[in-house]
């Protein structure tokens, strides 16, 4: 079978400020994202063919997004694939343009996730089981990846947690050269520590924050968008990734990886022909859910050796200025995770540094960009982008 | 001969008392995720131990606080304990005496042959108005007794029963503290007289006198009730008289009697003849003679096991926070919103999980699964797996987090525990002290009420810290 790579272009790009934005409506999310890829690309609201909405909450069916837009009889499928929702928006359109079926189609992430008290959304929960059981905020699980983490390494909850606070430190100092991000403030590691713990042994400014956000892509043929403009990117791999809960099933996970991360990341290098990817990747758009998570990716991914991140960390090897930049926007730290929009809010980065528009974060020289998400506890799903510039 | 053939007592870990609340002891306090429903279970638990519950035909439980007005409580017991589908059960409500007038309906039962062995179960947690006299003198546990006719560890030989009206103490469906007259009154025509009156006739029907009886089991309204009863009788109170326990349990209800009991068989010796008063709307006397049986059953945790093992509420505000006193919302949701809208349905699906514990375990690996499975994690068979229960299993802490977002227990502590034999799951830590948690630690199973939500009690096993 012949796969993704090369066959499918990304022509123009959109994402609103993230914030607690209050003011902003789903329909504002989705008209202002919408309206810079439009314009971004060159292109009519009435070129688009089709469009998929990536939305975990805010909405249901296609309605959401052709109701704010007008975009009148064509298409639309909604979206839901957890955290992966919005990088689950993308693959959907890639996969019709590359399919033959339809030239030029949108895919549009967006979450309103401060109009639910407290930011998620319990009541729409799908109604899967009677929910006797632990049923914990997702820190929870991510806070027991990092308890085992530190104990199988050797290292105290304090050193544990002194490692993990210099990716925030990172993720923060680029938040602040990322003029859309929610938070934009440069941080200490004694920030870090000193911060309320949430879900031992994470503290507040371990976890992302809780964002309202769009982002948008128009997606084409790398014929049509030679046709349109000079400057877009390819898409160079897709890896989708679902698990079935076994790591809490049976008693042989060891709570020092994610089985869905590599995986993911294998596919889709595969995919792209990556075969070293800290070599070949220039920079990566990681799910910073919790910074424990960050480390345990740089693993997963194949950055760093097994139970050898603390060392690249400690080095700077994923800063702006190392080898391997991630998480130049300041991440999920920085612009909080609404669901739906993060996925396509990651490739907007990936977009901005390959296309060299990326201001005072721009990677020098970057050809390969990465996006990842994860979506759930263990057991649930992972998507691993892989985009790649013309030249 | 019919009579007790296995014992098993409850006292929960907490104590409240000394100036806090004007006591000069202290009292047993249900943790907040504990009822008479779980207290029973872990009563019945202790019982069973080692013993075939598939013998068990009928499960009798008797309280004054049951969580459901209408609704059985024995059932639920009855699954926790995983005992068979094919038992009868049967509620005993709204009696002081119910413990014992369960004890002596399994009697009858036994006695007509229309069963082999009845288990009854008692707990209560009554609650004084805050601050009075009843909270000083009200604590909570439970007992649990198995009545059978081979292998009787003590016998009950006889009884006499006498029921009254009156209104000693009470509480309507309205009430949520327990009203009561004069003390003066109550114990001058309610326990002495009856008490007297159902200790007179055992004594005449079974043709016993006083020195006959190595421990008189008597439940008391207060400190100096039994004491005075079993004088006014021409006992030696100091010599016959089983410690009431209430500067270090209280008066635990129904099964206040049922654990003063137990508190006596941990002790007893065969040939020892006890005499048991229940009392409440009347009395219940009866006759008990310990057999040489009696030394088979003592591999479980005796009343003082349970009442050295303890730990201090903090203060007064949690036992408030706890019963739901200070904001009555936290008696729903402890940990999180992620519980609400069960779908009822889906929890009598799942009820085999839920209430007995129930694992998978693949016939062809081995693997075991909890959840439950049906196609295999490792080798895919399908819909080929036995049934295990995971709930009397040791199991081990692998690595655990601390949730500071949780409502009434913060820090929620959440460990995943592997199991002895196999399987692995994520529990809530209870009865917990959170400096004392970390990876390797042994834990074991405790059924609890995990949260209440749309009028819906909802029960769940919760690991806990070995408590011996």
């Amino acid at each position: 079978m012949e796969g993704i790579k090369d066959r499918v272009a990304i022509v123009g790009m959109g994402c609103t400020k993230f914030g607690e934005l209050w003011d902003k409506s789903p329909d504002d999310l989705v008209i202002e994202s919408c309206l810079e890829a439009f314009e971004d690309a060159g292109i009519d609201p009435k070129d688009i063919k089709a469009a998929w909405l990536g939305t975990e909450s805010s909405g249901n069916s296609g309605t959401p997004l052709a109701r704010p837009l007008k975009l009148d009889y064509i298409p639309i499928t909604r979206v839901e694939n957890v955290c992966c929702t919005g990088s689950e928006a993308i693959r959907n359109a890639a996969y019709a343009v590359a399919a033959g079926v339809y030239d030029i189609v949108l895919a549009c992430g967006m979450e309103k996730l401060k109009d639910h008290n407290g930011g998620f959304s319990w009541a729409r929960m799908p109604q899967d089981y009677s929910r006797v059981d632990v049923r914990s905020a997702p820190a929870n699980f991510f806070a027991k990846l990092a308890t085992r983490y530190f104990h199988h390494y050797g290292m105290s909850i304090e050193e544990g947690r002194k490692l993990l606070a210099q990716i925030s430190v990172k993720n923060h100092k680029n938040g602040v050269l990322s003029p859309k991000a929610h938070l934009q403030r440069e941080i200490s590691v004694e920030t870090v520590l000193k911060s309320p713990m949430i879900t031992y042994p994470l503290s507040l400014f371990d976890a992302c924050g809780i964002s309202d956000g769009g982002a948008a892509a128009i997606l084409t043929t790398p014929e049509i968008a030679e046709s349109l403009k000079t400057d877009y990117i390819l898409i160079k791999g897709l890896g989708l990734i679902s698990g079935s809960e076994q790591p809490y099933l049976t008693g042989d996970f060891d709570f020092l990886h994610m089985e869905e991360n590599v995986r993911a990341s294998q596919a889709a290098y595969r995919e792209a022909g990556i075969k070293d990817p800290r070599k070949e990747i220039d920079m990566a758009e990681v799910h910073d859910c919790f910074t424990i998570h960050e480390l345990v990716i740089y693993e997963d991914l194949g950055f760093s050796q097994p139970g050898k991140a603390r060392e690249d960390v400690e080095a700077g090897s994923f800063s702006l200025e190392g080898d391997l930049p991630v998480n130049t926007d300041g991440g999920l730290k920085c612009f909080g995770h609404p669901l739906g929009a993060s996925g396509i809010r990651m490739v907007y980065e990936v977009y901005n540094q390959l296309l060299e528009r990326a201001g005072k974060r721009q990677v020098q020289n970057a050809r390969i960009g990465l996006t990842h998400n994860l979506g759930g506890v263990p057991g649930a799903n992972c998507m691993v982008n892989i985009f790649g510039s013309v030249n | 001969m019919v009579g007790i053939t296995s014992y098993g007592s409850y006292v929960p870990l907490w104590r409240m008392g000394g100036k806090a609340i004007g006591m000069r002891g202290e009292k047993a306090v249900a943790c907040f995720d504990e009822d008479s429903i779980t207290m029973a279970a872990a009563a019945g638990i202790n019982c069973l131990r080692d013993s075939d519950r598939a013998l068990i035909d009928k499960v009798f439980f008797a309280s004054t606080t049951f969580p459901y007005k209408e609704k059985q409580s024995a059932s639920v017991v009855a699954a926790a304990c995983d005992l068979p589908y094919g038992v009868g059960t049967a509620d005993f409500a709204n009696s002081l005496k119910g413990g014992t007038s369960a004890l002596l309906s399994a009697v009858d039962a036994v006695t007509a042959k229309s069963a082999r062995r009845v288990m009854v179960t008692s707990a209560d947690m009554r609650m004084g108005a805050p601050m009075e006299q009843h909270e000083r003198i009200f604590g909570d546990g439970a007992a649990a007794f198995v009545v059978g006719d081979t292998d009787v560890a003590v016998g009950i030989e006889a009884s006499y029963s006498v029921t009254d009206e009156i209104l000693d103490i009470w509480r309507t469906q309205h009430d949520t503290f327990v009203r009561s007259w004069e003390a003066r009154f109550a114990g001058t025509e309610g326990y002495q007289r009856m008490g007297a009156e159902a200790i007179g006739g055992l004594l005449k029907k079974s043709n016993l006198k006083p020195s006959d009886f190595s421990k008189l089991v008597f439940y008391t309204p207060d400190p100096k009730g039994s004491a005075a009863l079993a004088k006014r009788m021409g006992f030696d109170p100091k010599t016959q008289l089983q410690d009431p326990l209430l500067n270090v349990l209280g008066n635990t209800g129904t099964s206040f009697p049922l654990i003063l009991l137990a508190a006596a068989l941990d002790e007893a010796k065969p040939g020892d003849n006890i005499l048991l008063l229940g009392y409440g709307d009347g009395a219940d006397a009866l006759l008990l003679r310990v057999t040489e049986q009696i030394e088979d059953i003592r591999n479980r945790n005796g009343v003082k096991e349970y009442l050295d093992s303890k730990k201090m509420i903090p203060n007064y505000q949690t036992y408030l926070m706890w019963r739901g006193l200070l904001n009555p919302e936290h008696e729903k949701v402890y940990y999180s919103g992620y519980q609400e809208n069960t779908a009822v349905p889906a929890l009598y699906r799942e009820r085999n999980r839920i209430f007995r514990l129930y694992a998978s375990k693949c016939k062809a690996c081995g693997t075991v699964h909890f959840p439950p499975q049906r196609i295999c994690t490792k080798c895919h068979s399908q819909d080929k797996f036995d049934e295990v229960r995971l709930s009397d299993k040791k199991g081990e802490v692998f690595t655990f987090s601390m949730d500071y977002m949780g409502m009434v227990d913060s820090p929620a502590v959440i460990p995943v525990i592997d199991f002895d034999g196999g399987g692995r799951g994520e529990f809530y830590l209870t009865d917990r002290d959170i400096n004392e948690i970390k990876i390797g630690m042994s834990v074991n199973m405790t059924f609890r009420k995990i949260f209440f939500d749309e009028g819906i009690y909802h029960y769940y096993w919760k690991a806990m810290p070995d408590r011996f």
